[in-house]
């Protein structure tokens, strides 16, 4: 790692993920013992999302990486949005 | 003589293997997705039989395990060699007690006869059969991801602990890690889909 600058996380910056990761889990299990309905599934999703995010952002150093790995995962969630898509326009024209 | 490296390099081939699972498990997501909507009643009713807290101690687990295999990389880049084998040991205990929890969630079923092929299943109405089916097939591929994560962190930990991992050369506890947190980021996503939809 010569030419690139090398960023060290802290461990008290990974300690407040963790429990910011924490109280999201508490989070998603407390909601489902309201009565949400039709709802229910995208606040779970919602939740999962955040989640997600922070791992990919702190504990996988996209934060830190060249926005090329950044514009990648981009795109591949894209990839995803569009197979979903397309598979329930399929489903609705049935 | 320098030695010829490109450690972005081979975290972009990490990350490009990372896309392929994210489609792998995508997909099984997408069948989940549309089957979830068929039948909406039958996936509830079959859900009741998952333990959620089981479910809920395992997510716990993992997101500790996380945490300590992110740190072990900052021990490594501090050249505390020491402590990042502590933690990468911490990553390596969560592993185990993932996958006694699991030992126990399943052998529970399977004593009960609800396994995929099992006379119990056939009996099921077919919704119920699709859930605990993806059920099984989801956690599973989930499970030979962890080990596998398992099985190379213990390598990256016995590199460090031997100074084959040093604070400037530690791109295979980077990627093992990255590998580790992908395990943690389907766990995500499959937690509240399978356990908490009651």
């Amino acid at each position: 790692m010569t030419a690139e600058s090398v960023h060290i996380t802290s461990y008290r910056t990974y300690l407040w993920v963790l429990i910011a990761l924490l109280f999201l889990t508490f989070v998603t299990i407390t909601v489902t013992w309201i009565d949400l309905s039709a709802l229910t599934v995208l606040v779970a999703l919602v939740i999962a999302s955040v989640k997600a995010y922070i791992v990919l952002t702190w504990f996988m150093h996209l934060k830190y990486e060249s926005s090329l790995f950044r514009v990648l995962v981009i795109v591949v969630l894209a990839i995803y949005a569009l197979v979903i898509g397309l598979t329930y326009f399929d489903y609705l024209l049935r | 003589m320098e030695e010829h490296r490109d450690d972005i390099g081979a975290r972009l081939g990490m990350w490009i293997f990372i896309f392929t699972e994210i489609l792998l498990f995508g997909g099984l997501f997408l069948v989940y997705a549309v089957m979830r909507a068929g039948y909406s009643a039958d996936f509830h009713q079959a859900a009741h039989h998952l333990n959620a807290f089981i479910g809920a101690v395992n997510t716990l687990v993992l997101l500790v395990s996380s945490a300590t295999v992110a740190m072990s990389i900052t021990a490594v880049q501090k050249g505390d060699s020491k402590k990042g084998v502590i933690l990468l040991l911490v990553t390596l205990v969560c592993a185990g007690i993932f996958l006694v929890n699991k030992y126990f969630e399943w052998g529970h079923k399977i004593h009960i006869g609800l396994y995929p092929g099992s006379d119990l299943m056939l009996t099921l109405n077919h919704g119920s059969v699709m859930f605990f089916s993806l059920y099984f097939f989801m956690t599973g591929l989930h499970m030979l991801h962890l080990v596998i994560g398992a099985i190379v962190l213990t390598i990256a930990m016995v590199k460090v602990k031997s100074g084959a991992i040093t604070p400037n050369k530690y791109v295979l506890l980077e990627n093992g890690g990255l590998y580790w947190h992908l395990v943690d980021l389907i766990w995500i996503f499959l937690f509240p889909l399978l356990y908490l939809i009651t």
